[in-house]
């Protein structure tokens, strides 16, 4: 507030002149309705101290003094020195006895609408533009003349069409029946969210010729908003399918190419959330906070490799071609690494920060705000899935795994070293995991059971997917994020999620092989 | 097991025919018209057309890749042709029965790999394939007549098992275990027989006296027999049928085969 | 009768009656009889504890028939389970009656949540046959209409497994929803009569103990009559060559099926125990995990072997309650080395062990 005023005074600087007396002795001894006229009239005025009167009002800095002659003078005191309200004149000494003036709730916000409304008169593009979207969220109809004024002064064609609208809104709810039929015809242009309301309200007046006008125009901006709904929809639908292809690509090569089925892969992804929770807790306090996934995701990668690497070789190599066998000691060593991590890290969930540049987002459209910690685990999952792509088929570790997984026997005659080539391809899909749980720890709570609810939805994307194909679990894992998503907006998000389930198993029922199926000869006799 | 079916089994008239019961009045137990089978845009099986008489002991060659199992797949259900027509008799079409319907109907296969239920004993392994009430409730209550437990043991003379009656079936030699499954086959006592790569595996005596059994087999069942081994298709054969990417190549006797130019072509020319 | 001589040997009846002793006379009198300050009493601690491992090992039974004998791997056991208790657990509620926090008729999570009348899917519930028909009914038709068409469309293996277990997965996220009319989370608790009987005595909990042990007996009995029929034989071959199996002219599906069906109704009646003696049903008793849980018990006993399923359910559940409260942070640890000692080491299970080392003892005597 104190910095916004400093700004404020600022930019009025040089025009300092006395304001209208009556108004400011009525914001200081009126009653309500009174003191909220006296507001509107000081920011009609739109000078620097009628900016600096509000904000004093609004900082609790008023007061009151009986002057000599019986008439109440307002003051506003800083510290230890006073000024006149109405004349800024400094006053010394301090007077006693003075009255704080008590601003309440209503009149509060009504100060700070005003405040921000006189910014629209700011001749700095960027402070009127924040103005504008702060008053686009909704203005008080007291000050519709400080806009229209604003309105006048306005060239910027960035701002202007945004400023007649907020006009409009207001008019639309005061003045003469022309005066809001022309409102409600310039709002049908607009497509925020706040027009869709103020339209709805109208569109059931008790005039006709307004009626009409409202339901004509409602139609209007509803058509447009449905885009952005859609568009938002279609976001969040690539968003989740992003996070549901991370945790599902790392299984696509343990389970799709190497046909082990492992329970364990959620808690390879708790590891490399775990392991950004360490390297992030190590970069605290540092001036390179913001970089720390450049070291996080690496070690998330390294680290759930390393682990997946281990169990392979420990466990999971004595059990190939007993899927069910190795169902049961992977969800053995899923247990273990669970309690593991509730030993070290204790049970509770752990806060990853995200760096700087991931908080906010980006509006792109009206009343769409799309966060960029989704924007980067989008650009994220899509570099993921390039560099997958590239090393299983640019590089010699992914033909021999290409290899291996068709045909082992031949494999290993023709020289490659099978049983590395599995310890590394466990250990590849293992560091995608990790990989999943870096960018997860951004978006969620990070904790032991962290994997167990990716478990499920992970062998999904793969089997519907196509066992073995990795494009049809890039399309299952989109399809199924998109799918939840709009299931979501009509049921809620537990129904939804039933819903996907049960489609799932349906499908599987229908086509055993997945979306994208080799069809052949039956290899099993 | 109806009296039809006993005097079916018994290589007598069949004169009477029951629906649902295989109708071979023209004396074709197997009749493929133009079938087609394609996996990816590979043609397994283009356009073959074969038939089977009634007792018949046909031998089907062919280098590998040719058709000969995909062929043996669409007869047995398990791989449905994308064209084309396969009867059984005049009445019966394959192409829209289950596999187990299929093995109802008469037809029994044996595979590449001897497939046989390593766990339970021989004897478990005939009774299990034995004809009868396959229903679930039936099985739930069935027991063993002493009718049966006599084809059971007659049965396992045959196949040279007499001794190895209560040993688990997984403990059998090679050449047991290939003569255990037609053994299975056999007690199905189906009309047509299909049996892929019989002899592979076995030693030379057990050759021979495979080939014997077909021998005596041929008549009372129609049997297709897919082999490489040269020796043993001339031991037994009378008809040949070559297949090559996926269709009929030659059809005739041994000597007659061997000595076709395209038939010589295919396996010598590449 | 050849049927009894079939099932088990001399020895095998023998030890039968006296398991059937112990758990019809020795504990009722050990627990009801003798006073609570003897040496020799058995107090309620145990009589709930062994009741609820005896309510394993009936799911324990159900698991091997389908997955020891059939080669079927279902993670639905624990949702069959739970339906079954959920069914026991409406009828409970509603014995409840005006006892309940909020004295209504309705169960008090309703006027918690403002209902004002019973949803459909209570109708009937204060009947006890019609909770004895939902027991039964309710596993046993989703099984039913699950496995039909799953079998169907020839999903086995792993495949199955894992659908399974989405199935369970969905089942619980629909149980948590307080919506869904069965309590949320919380379930159903505070349960007071059964059958007019209050559930809080030492003599009900005996009965429902002695039905409990009444119902593993007979389930053993069923499972042993069903494995040594030639059903069981064809179950078994389905297990080892399904294909050829299908080419003998058995239709697989409806052998599946049965014993899947078969199976499910089996948890669902050992869900039904459970819920009195153990006094909660919630949705937790459908986590993926109780599920894979209850494969780890058949795996420790002995896949295919009855009696091991039911050593396996009652080794593991012992050694459980046994950590959870002397070494909680270390029961995780214990079981899931137990997941991966037994499939790498012991396949078949203790039985397994237990018969390789009576062969050797008594191969090396002769």
């Amino acid at each position: 507030m104190k910095k916004l005023l400093l700004a404020l005074l600022l930019t009025f600087a040089g025009t300092a002149a006395a304001i209208d007396k009556a108004a400011v002795e009525k914001l200081a001894t009126g009653d309500a309705d009174q003191r909220s006229a006296a507001i509107s009239a000081l920011v009609a005025e739109a000078d620097p101290r009628a900016v600096e009167v509000l904000g004093a009002l609004a900082e609790g800095e008023m007061q009151t003094v009986a002057g000599k002659d019986g008439a109440q003078r307002v003051l506003i005191v800083k510290g230890e020195e006073a000024v006149d309200a109405v004349t800024g004149e400094k006053i010394t000494p301090l007077p006693e006895e003075r009255e704080d003036l008590i601003a309440n709730n209503r009149l509060r916000g009504q100060v700070e609408g005003a405040l921000a409304a006189l910014k629209l008169l700011s001749p700095d593009r960027a402070a009127r533009l924040k103005a504008v979207k702060q008053l686009a969220a909704g203005a008080d109809e007291a000050l519709l003349p400080l806009v229209q004024k604003a309105l006048a002064r306005e060239t910027d064609a960035g701002i202007k069409p945004a400023l007649e609208l907020i006009a409009a809104s207001l008019e639309m709810k005061s003045g003469s029946k022309e005066a809001r039929i022309a409102a409600i015809q310039r709002l049908a242009t607009s497509s925020s969210p706040n027009s869709r309301t103020l339209l709805a309200a109208a569109a059931s007046d008790p005039d006709a010729d307004i009626k009409y006008e409202a339901q004509k125009a409602l139609r209007e901006v509803q058509g447009r908003l449905a885009w952005g709904e859609r568009a938002g929809l279609l976001f969040a639908g690539v968003s989740l399918g992003s996070i549901l292809l991370l945790a599902a690509l790392g299984l696509a090569i343990t389970y799709g190419l190497m046909g082990v089925i492992n329970m364990a892969h959620g808690e390879l992804i708790m590891i490399g959330a775990y392991t950004t929770y360490a390297v992030q807790v190590a970069f605290r306090g540092s001036a390179w906070f913001d970089w720390y996934l450049l070291l996080a995701v690496p070690s998330s990668f390294a680290v759930s490799a390393a682990v997946g690497m281990a169990l392979e070789r420990s466990v999971v190599r004595w059990l190939y071609g007993r899927p069910l066998e190795t169902l049961l000691a992977t969800w053995g060593i899923s247990l273990i690494l669970i309690q593991s991590v509730r030993t070290l890290y204790g049970a509770q969930n752990v806060q990853v920060e995200n760096p700087a540049f991931m908080s906010g987002g980006i509006e792109a459209f009206a009343g769409v705000v799309l966060p960029w910690s989704r924007i980067s685990i989008i650009a994220f999952a899509a570099l993921v899935l390039l560099g997958m792509w590239l090393l299983l088929t640019r590089t010699r570790l992914g033909l021999y795994v290409r290899g291996v997984t068709q045909n082992r026997e031949m494999a290993a005659c023709v020289g490659v070293p099978t049983g590395r080539v599995d310890a590394w391809a466990f250990g590849l899909g293992s560091g995608l995991a990790g990989l999943a749980g870096c960018a997860l720890s951004q978006i969620g709570n990070v904790g032991p059971d962290l994997g167990q609810g990716y478990i499920v939805d992970s062998f999904m994307v793969v089997v519907f997917g196509g066992v073995g194909q990795l494009a049809g679990t890039v399309y299952a894992a989109l399809v199924l994020g998109f799918a939840n998503k709009l299931l979501e907006s009509w049921s809620g998000a537990v129904i939804a999620k039933i819903v996907v389930l049960v489609f799932i198993i349906i499908f599987i029922q229908r086509r055993p092989q997945g979306m994208f199926a080799l069809r052949g000869r039956s290899v099993e006799a | 097991m109806s009296s039809n079916a006993l005097a079916a089994n018994e290589g007598g008239a069949f004169s009477h025919v029951a629906s649902g019961e295989l109708d071979a009045t023209h004396g074709v137990v197997l009749y493929l018209d133009d079938l087609s089978v394609s996996f990816d845009g590979f043609r397994a099986l283009n356009r073959l057309s074969l038939a089977i008489d009634l007792g018949e002991l046909r031998c089907v060659i062919g280098p590998n890749g040719a058709g000969k199992t995909t062929m043996m797949d669409v007869i047995t259900g398990k791989t449905r042709p994308d064209s084309g027509t396969c009867f059984f008799g005049q009445t019966i079409d394959l192409t829209r029965l289950s596999e187990a319907e299929i093995a109802h109907a008469g037809i029994g296969r044996k595979f590449q790999r001897p497939t046989i239920f390593e766990h339970h004993t021989a004897f478990e392994n005939l009774e299990l394939a034995m004809k009868a009430d396959k229903r679930v409730r039936t099985t739930l209550l069935a027991r063993l007549s002493d009718a049966e437990r006599d084809r059971i043991a007659d049965m396992l003379r045959l196949v040279r098992l007499g001794d190895a009656a209560d040993r688990v079936a997984g403990l059998l030699s090679h050449g047991q275990k290939q003569w255990l499954e037609i053994g299975m086959l056999l007690m199905q006592e189906p009309r047509l027989l299909l049996l892929d790569e019989p002899v592979a595996g076995m030693t030379d005596d057990e050759t021979d006296r495979t080939a014997e059994l077909f021998l005596s087999l041929a008549g009372r069942h129609s049997l297709v027999v897919v082999e490489h081994d040269m020796a043993f298709i001339e031991k037994i054969a009378r008809k040949v049928t070559v297949l090559h990417e996926g269709s009929v190549l030659a059809e005739g006797a041994m000597s007659q085969v061997q000595n076709d130019p395209k038939v010589i072509e295919v396996y010598l020319g590449r | 009768m050849g049927t009894f001589s079939r099932l088990y040997g001399a020895t095998g009846w023998l030890a039968l009656g006296i398991a059937a002793l112990v758990i019809f006379v020795l504990f009722p009198v050990l627990s009801l009889a003798v006073p609570p300050d003897s040496a020799f009493h058995v107090s309620s601690y145990w009589v709930t504890l062994l009741g609820k491992i005896m309510c394993y090992a009936i799911v324990a039974l159900a698991m091997d028939l389908i997955w020891g004998y059939c080669g079927i791997l279902s993670l639905g056991q624990g949702l069959f389970f739970a339906l079954g208790g959920y069914a026991m657990g409406m009828y409970l509620m509603r014995q409840i009656g005006g006892e309940g926090q909020y004295q209504s008729d309705l169960p008090d999570f309703m006027v918690f949540l403002d209902w004002k009348e019973l949803p459909w899917t209570w109708w009937m519930s204060d009947q006890f046959w019609w909770a004895m028909i939902l027991v039964v009914a309710a596993p046993g038709l989703l099984a039913f209409v699950f496995g039909y068409f799953a079998f169907r469309s020839r999903v086995k293996g792993v495949y199955f497994s894992i659908i399974t277990q989405a199935l369970t997965f969905a089942a619980m996220l629909l149980f948590f929803r307080n919506a869904t009319g069965f309590g949320g989370n919380n379930g159903f608790t505070d349960f007071k009569r059964i059958l007019g009987f209050t559930i809080a005595t030492p003599e009900t909990r005996m009965a429902l103990f002695a039905i409990t042990g009444a119902a593993l007996i007979g389930t053993l009995l069923l499972g042993r009559w069903i494995v040594t029929s030639k059903f069981g034989r064809v179950l078994a071959a389905i297990r080892d060559a399904e294909s050829r199996v299908a080419s003998c002219g058995y239709d697989t599906v409806h052998y599946k099926l049965a014993a899947f069906t078969l199976s499910a109704v089996l948890c669902g009646i050992a869900g039904a125990l459970y819920v009195p003696q153990v006094g909660i049903i919630n949705p937790g008793e459908m986590s993926p995990a109780n599920s894979i849980e209850i494969a780890i018990w058949v795996a420790v006993g002995g896949r295919g072997t009855l009696v091991g399923a039911i050593a396996g359910a009652g080794i593991v559940n012992g050694a459980k309650s046994f950590f959870t409260q002397a070494f909680p942070e270390f029961w995780l640890y214990f079981l899931g080395l137990l997941f991966i000692l037994v499939t790498l080491f012991l396949p078949q299970g203790v039985v397994g062990l237990a018969r390789k080392l009576r062969r050797r003892w008594s191969g090396g005597a002769a």
